[in-house]
């Protein structure tokens, strides 16, 4: 799993707060250009992704990854609460959505939901 | 200008971020206008860009420990310099994008600039009429200031 986010402190917080036996976090990117390059390296099967960053915003960063590895399963966290964000994100490819902010037991149960269980 | 029902989001919003991120409820004084001045300015400030349909910025202010302690109740165990800037700049994140449930998606907003006691006042500054919300949490007193044309 990956956590792409500009916050370290909440990069800091989905890592520490992620309880999945199934998910480890492999790393972690500060922008959307830096999870291209290190999504190339790492190739993970999950990926928290923010919208609003810096260098490159997290719709662009969905469609990048999503051709690299189609069946990856992309939850975006993002404080951006209207529908249509939502709804382009999951049209460009993402799986899920995560409003900021979020309770541990919340981000756990749509992680869980993403891998299906 | 913002409307009653306008700040009445930003209030929502401000309500349900501590509530939610924090485990600690924060209560709401009542907003206040602010015109042609800085409105406030603590220890630090996370400011936020508002263009598309609204031109303008929300900041978020707050002193030093009441940041380091909302990182506590968070579970964060590095208060540093780094992670106080850092949370005041993704409270004002935050509460700025959830904005966007009632403003819709053309509520363009930026990523946060930070600013501390050094550069808050320039930083902060806003022009015409900001709608200052005082917020109390725990023992601290902090605010959102939002000045949208």
């Amino acid at each position: 799993m990956m956590i792409v986010d500009d916050s370290n402190v909440m990069r800091r917080r989905i890592e520490r707060s992620q309880q999945n036996d199934r998910l480890e976090v492999v790393g972690t990117a500060v922008n959307g250009l830096d999870a291209v390059t290190k999504f190339k390296q790492l190739m993970p099967d999950v990926m928290t992704l923010d919208l609003t960053m810096p260098e490159m915003d997290g719709i662009e960063c969905v469609e990048h990854v999503i051709k690299i590895k189609p069946d990856v399963l992309i939850l975006v966290v993002s404080a951006l609460a209207d529908k249509a964000t939502t709804v382009e994100a999951i049209e460009k490819g993402a799986n899920g959505f995560l409003c900021k902010p979020f309770t541990d037991d919340q981000l756990n149960e749509a992680l869980a939901e993403l891998i299906g269980e | 200008m913002l409307d009653a029902e306008e700040v009445r989001t930003f209030v929502q919003g401000t309500v349900h971020f501590f509530e939610t991120a924090t485990g600690h409820p924060a209560t709401v004084g009542s907003p206040y206008l602010c015109i042609d001045k800085a409105a406030v300015v603590q220890d630090y400030a996370g400011v936020i860009g508002i263009s598309g349909n609204r031109e303008g910025k929300v900041y978020f202010t707050a002193p030093r420990g009441m940041l380091s302690v909302m990182l506590m109740c968070m579970n964060e165990t590095d208060t540093g310099e780094q992670n106080v800037r850092d949370l005041v700049g993704e409270v004002a994140n935050t509460i700025s994008g959830n904005a966007r449930r009632d403003f819709g998606r053309n509520f363009v907003i930026s990523t946060p600039t930070i600013c501390d006691k050094a550069n808050a006042a320039t930083a902060a500054a806003t022009t015409g009429r900001s709608f200052v919300i005082p917020i109390n949490w725990r023992s601290y007193a902090a605010n959102v200031v939002v000045c949208l044309q």
